[in-house]
């Protein structure tokens, strides 16, 4: 009890507190500038922390990270432009809202079931941080890899277009991360003696230039749409009850999911939205509505990617392993402010551990008025004329990779991936599954192939493990089901056509 | 500008007309350095332990010469772009860089041309060595009982991880593989990115070994799932004092690591270098960076500009045999 009011005070300390009102102002103006993700967010917060008390360098992360999954949703409703990746799953539908004229609602949802599903996972960070940690721990090379394969598929069930064009573009999307030396073997492979290419396509420019500069393109050769009528946007929560209380199971289901994807090692919070908005459609009773500005899969996968926020700490406070690339970073900064993680946080430095909870719970509920002054300030964007607001975006672009490594090479990639992101799109081809590819295809062919090394080249390991065998049946279910689903049409068709016959 | 001086004046104008490839006399820009912005570049990520070496010393370096030190992480390529950078920039002083022990590796795979000669070397600030880690469970309590069961056990079965193919840890099983009278494939290597993957899978029972440093392999030490059984270091780690070296407790004097030191792109005068190496031994020995350091549990090590370059080459030659050996040197 007394480490709980020690944690009280620790949070309540001024420069705490200063710090968390910043970052999060921060956190929310960077998670909206389209191609600056959470994860650089966190990243040029880094220095400084250094100057910064322990608390105070904590808090930062936490805020900013918190706010920018949620900002990214901005841009993504009023222009199709996720602000990170995180909300790119859920983006196009999130644009339908706006263009139904629901903008209000959309970003409400957005705001109220993010808030609500980082307090899940802070919730579960709580109760469940030794228990998880535990069985994410025994996941081995050859979980990851059926867990990968499983989020590669998402592929084909998020993608609105056939699915032979989707899987063409999640093909490319592999293609793309084979670039580089990264990869098991240690060899360069087509870098064409470039050494920009020996560090392979970088996941960040790749995604700048096929959501950003590509919808920039569409813009500038398409008419300028009708513009939208002028109106006050009305109550951002108005509504939001009603859709908690209609929508809980799929609530629920968004935080379960967010929260066991951000306790896996490296699986984050776009992978959380990526496989909530799928399950969504999967269970939906209504799946046609989706994609068309349907409420339900914003719900539960808006819920999802901020609840695996907090949950992502749970490996990383407990074991030093990263959930996601966020953590990654945090870790760094844990040990350079001793605050090493380990068991040890949970019995000796309680107090900093329960000011940490403190902290995400602080930051998810000022989310909401932080939020809605967001929110108010970005929907000028959408009275902006589009001339005006295309080359602010591509400089912020163009400013925003270069930042992440102050290579002009990065610049180049978006450019790059711009025009092949306009090209695929106007042949119908998913660009969002191309990213996929990208972001999942090291994971797959490290997993699949350190499992082979590993088991000397026996794939029996794959399907012997007890957990490795419950997602290897999942897997293969989710390959299967196309075909069991086409083979009873056509049984039941045959059916139809045997009975007038008799 | 504000601070608008007579000398500053000067100054600025000298070192302009440097920088535009005037020939200006060696007193007018490097008699007074620093006067303007040094600029550091890192060519790893921000959040990384490079970086964080990188800023900690930059600060300590900025108060010490009066002039804003500003690390610039230049990633990318898997560190040749930053690399290349340093080597590239202009020999003035103001272009400095943190270079890391991936130089002396990367040349042997015909990744890059740079080398350790390619720079003007500053100071050697830190080296990690690897430890050898085990899972808890393991039956095999000393280093002594591990490499008896190496030696035992048919090549290939037992295996290995901390980092990607080729990478430092990865060459440092080789080097001491070999230095057993060991192929250097006896241990089969599991590629990883890097060592916090490698040691969840040691911990979930997919690997036996893992030779990452010993820092690295803290939390799941402390958390009860991994053991370290030994060094490859020529004394102990005074952060880690209960594991002992490979010397104590084999026998073989082998010892290798993970270092970064400072450089400037080859030909910074001579003047200019003493200045930053002196400044980098008041940073080495400042308290300041000690706690740093010693609270991440890295390495403190020093060796002056002329200690760093015949540190590097003879790391520099380790290197080569070791990946020769393994195969990964490109003919």
């Amino acid at each position: 009890m007394s480490a709980l009011l020690e944690a009280f005070r620790m949070v309540a300390a001024t420069d705490v507190l200063i710090a968390i009102l910043l970052s999060s102002i921060y956190g929310l103006v960077v998670g909206c500038l389209p191609g600056l993700s959470a994860t650089m967010a966190t990243a040029l917060l880094v220095p400084i922390t250094f100057y910064l008390s322990p608390i105070a360098a904590i808090a930062t992360i936490i805020a900013a990270s918190s706010m920018a999954i949620f900002s990214g949703d901005i841009p993504g409703c009023l222009l199709r432009i996720p602000g990170t990746p995180a909300s790119a799953a859920y983006t196009d539908e999130a644009y339908a809202m706006t263009r139904k004229g629901e903008a209000e609602t959309a970003l409400g949802i957005c705001l109220w079931f993010s808030a609500l599903g980082g307090i899940a996972g802070t919730l579960s960070l709580i109760l469940l941080a030794p228990a998880l940690a535990e069985m994410a721990l025994s996941f081995s090379t050859y979980e990851y890899f059926w867990l990968a394969f499983l989020g590669l598929m998402c592929a084909t069930l998020v993608a609105r277009s056939s699915p032979v064009k989707a899987i063409a573009s999640m093909l490319l999307g592999l293609l793309f991360a084979c670039i580089g030396i990264e990869n098991p073997a240690g060899t360069p492979r087509f870098t064409f003696g470039f050494t920009d290419l020996l560090g392979g396509i970088e996941v960040i420019p790749a995604l700048v230039g096929v959501f950003a500069v590509s919808e920039v393109m569409r813009a500038m050769v398409t008419p300028e749409p009708p513009p939208l009528p002028p109106r006050r946007f009305g109550s951002i929560l108005k509504g939001q009850w009603e859709l908690t209380k209609k929508y809980p199971k799929q609530q629920a289901r968004g935080n379960l999911v967010g929260i066991i994807i951000g306790v896996l090692p490296g699986a984050g919070a776009d992978m959380a939205a990526w496989v909530s908005y799928a399950l969504s459609k999967r269970f939906s009773k209504e799946p046609e509505k989706f994609g068309t500005g349907h409420p339900e899969g914003l719900v539960e996968a808006g819920a999802s990617n901020n609840a695996s926020l907090a949950s992502g700490w749970v490996p990383s406070l407990l074991f030093g392993i990263p959930g996601d690339t966020i953590t990654a970073i945090a870790i760094g900064v844990l040990y350079m402010k001793g605050l090493n993680p380990g068991p040890t946080l949970f019995t000796e430095r309680a107090s900093s551990m329960y000011a940490l909870y403190i902290i995400f719970i602080i930051a998810n509920i000022i989310m909401i008025p932080l939020g809605i002054m967001m929110i108010r300030g970005a929907t000028f964007i959408l009275r902006a004329p589009r001339s005006s607001v295309m080359p602010v975006i591509v400089l912020c672009c163009a400013v925003g990779t270069f930042a992440t490594g102050n290579n002009l090479f990065n610049v180049i990639c978006v450019a790059f991936f711009g025009v092949l992101g306009f090209v695929m799109e106007k042949n119908g081809y998913p660009v969002a599954a191309l990213v996929l590819g990208i972001v999942m295809g090291t994971m797959v062919e490290q997993s699949f192939v350190t499992s082979l090394i590993k088991s000397d080249g026996s794939i029996l390991p794959f399907f012997e493990r007890p957990v490795s065998a419950v997602l290897a049946a999942m897997t293969i279910a989710c390959l299967v089901w196309p075909f069991f689903v086409v083979a009873n049409r056509w049984f039941a068709a045959r059916r139809r056509r045997a009975v007038p016959a008799q | 500008m504000a601070s608008f001086t007579r000398r500053g004046f000067i100054a600025s104008t000298a070192a302009a007309a440097s920088a535009a490839g005037l020939k200006v006399g060696p007193a007018g820009a490097q008699g007074n350095y620093p006067n303007r912005p040094i600029q550091m570049i890192c060519p790893w990520g921000a959040g990384g332990g490079t970086d964080a070496t990188a800023r900690i010393v930059a600060a300590i370096l900025e108060k010490d010469l009066g002039q804003p030190v500003n690390v610039v992480n230049r990633t990318g390529g898997s560190g040749v772009v930053g690399h290349q950078a340093i080597a590239s920039g202009a020999p003035d002083g103001y272009t400095l860089g943190i270079i890391t022990v991936e130089i002396s590796m990367m040349h042997w795979q015909g990744l890059t041309e740079l080398t350790p000669r390619s720079y003007t070397p500053l100071a050697l600030m830190n080296e990690d060595p690897p430890g050898v880690q085990v899972y808890v469970g393991s039956p095999h309590k000393t280093v002594k009982e591990l490499a008896e069961a190496i030696k035992a056990a048919p090549p290939g079965k037992l295996k290995a991880s901390g980092t990607g193919q080729g990478g430092i840890w990865h060459l440092a099983l080789v080097g001491w593989l070999q230095a057993m009278g060991l192929k250097p494939d006896h241990v089969a290597w599991v590629p990883s990115n890097g060592a916090a993957p490698a040691m969840q899978d040691l911990a979930a029972g997919g690997l036996d070994i893992v030779t990452c440093s010993v820092p690295e392999a803290r939390a799941l030490i402390e958390a009860g799932k991994a053991r370290s059984l030994a060094v490859m270091a020529h004394e102990r780690n005074p952060a880690f004092p209960n594991v002992p070296t490979l010397k104590e407790e084999m026998g073989i004097d082998y010892a290798t690591g993970a270092w970064r030191g400072f450089a400037g792109p080859k030909g910074l005068p001579a003047e200019i270098a003493n200045k930053l190496t002196a400044a980098l031994k008041k940073a080495n020995e400042s308290k300041e960076y000690r706690d740093f350091m010693g609270s991440r549990g890295f390495g403190v090590k020093w060796a002056d500009a002329q200690g760093f370059a015949s540190f590097m080459d003879a790391g520099n030659e380790q290197m080569g045999k070791a990946m020769k050996a393994a195969g990964l040197a490109k003919a």
